[in-house]
């Protein structure tokens, strides 16, 4: 257990030394956030009805963008031997490795979001389902995307295949999420969105880390 | 130093098989590692030296034939077994971003030292007054001693590891660490701890020295 929090607390404070790292998807959310209603119909209504599904597309690239790296420093330099040497449950460090993931990525993700809402003149109402479809969602990215980056740590240059892997298993978050959002725009109860959402929560933290844990072993025994 | 009585080191092969990429590494390998004892693994580059560690270090199951720890399959015990043997990769685990304390302390999370006990393991591979200067700006020979400073802790954290399997630890290092390497190699097998290394370099200096030949297949 102690490798787990000494892990994480590493991570944290690699994090801090190359902040490059983590800002550069939070760079990208804002900008497309920025550039759309310029390339689009500049008109607020319009925008308002859309903000919700743009802020959330916007969201899982950023993600997708940030997961290339989460394993591949790890396998280079020896640190994911000495986790498998030392005998620790990897699931654990799963766990830990996409929890530093959701911190570094999802939650500043989270925190942006109602200014970019703003930006899309995203209706008054649809602001709490946006906060809360974010806090339930982003963590399941993660999590699926650790699965992807474990898969993909030992490929030279596997963000492709990484976005293939790991696209298609976004969709249901991206349907039921946009989908909430959307419904508190027109005042509508959004509470089966995001129930849906903690169930797919749900499943990917008890799931995904014996996904991310096979994986790594795969790609160390050679 | 004296061993404590735990020391119980007892690593056998039987009828050992590994192939890679069609090619044989070794066939029919049978060893045995006591109390005591340092094997050197010898052979030429590619000869399987390093499939061999990590296979003794239950890294690698890609194999046939039997790995034993005191008597049981080694994929059995192999939690037990991970908390009494010390495995050094040729990789050296270090985050180039982050000081050598800070990579030490991570290095020895599973033993709970105190950072007193890594400073002065600091200290001991003469990387005084670097403590905290991150990585990337020391030398190769360097960043080699953060990550052998474990050896120098080895019977300090909360469960002492009698097994070091190192791979190739003399590269890049400079003459004064070859040899307090190799008093420290020395002093482990004196406390009847035991080593398996992969080097080209002679260590004849061993008094317990044994020598494997891999490649003559």
């Amino acid at each position: 257990m102690s490798l787990v929090l000494a892990t994480v607390k590493r991570d944290f404070l690699l994090a801090a030394r190359n902040p490059g790292e983590w800002l550069n998807p939070l760079m990208f959310f804002l900008m497309v956030a920025a550039l759309f209603p310029l390339a689009v119909d500049p008109d607020p209504e319009f925008l308002g009805k859309i903000a919700g599904g743009v802020i959330w597309v916007a969201a899982l690239l950023a993600t997708l963008l940030s997961l290339d790296a989460l394993f591949k420093a790890d396998v280079e330099d020896g640190s994911l031997e000495q986790w498998l040497a030392s005998g620790e449950s990897l699931y654990a460090m799963a766990l830990g490795k996409a929890l530093v993931h959701w911190c570094i990525s999802g939650l500043p993700l989270t925190i942006m979001a109602p200014l970019l809402g703003l930006m899309l003149n995203l209706p008054g109402d649809a602001y709490s389902a946006l906060l809360v479809s974010l806090a339930v969602g982003t963590p399941v990215l993660s999590l699926l995307g650790a699965v992807g980056a474990a898969l993909t740590a030992g490929v030279r240059s596997g963000g492709l295949l990484l976005s293939l892997l790991i696209l298609p298993l976004y969709i249901p978050v991206l349907i039921f999420a946009a989908s909430a959002v959307y419904h508190a725009g027109i005042g509508m109860a959004y509470n089966g969105q995001v129930g849906f959402l903690g169930a797919i929560l749900a499943l990917a933290m008890c799931l995904s880390p014996f996904a991310v844990a096979a994986a790594l072993k795969l790609n160390l025994s050679r | 130093m004296t061993a404590p009585a735990s020391y119980n080191i007892d690593l056998q092969t039987c009828q050992l098989y590994c192939e890679r990429d069609d090619r044989v590494l070794f066939e029919g390998l049978d060893l045995q590692l006591n109390n005591g004892e340092l094997l050197q693994l010898v052979g030429p580059n590619g000869a399987g030296k390093t499939s061999l560690l990590r296979l003794l270090a239950g890294l690698n199951r890609d194999f046939s034939g039997e790995v034993r720890w005191q008597g049981n399959h080694l994929a059995d015990v192999y939690s037990e077994y991970a908390q009494q043997r010390l495995y050094m990769g040729h990789l050296s685990a270090v985050k180039k971003a982050l000081s050598p304390l800070e990579n030490l302390r991570w290095l020895t999370a599973a033993w709970q030292l105190p950072d007193d006990d890594l400073w002065q393991a600091l200290d001991e591979v003469q990387l005084y007054g670097y403590e905290q200067t991150p990585c990337q700006q020391l030398s190769a020979g360097q960043q080699r001693r953060v990550g052998l400073a474990r050896l120098a802790l080895a019977e300090k954290g909360v469960g002492p590891m009698p097994l070091w399997i190192l791979d190739e630890p003399f590269t890049a290092l400079d003459k004064a660490g070859v040899a307090w390497l190799e008093g420290r190699l020395q002093q482990h097998v004196e406390s009847q701890g035991s080593v398996l290394i992969t080097s080209h370099h002679a260590l004849e200096n061993i008094a317990s020295l044994r020598q494997l030949e891999l490649g003559r297949i």
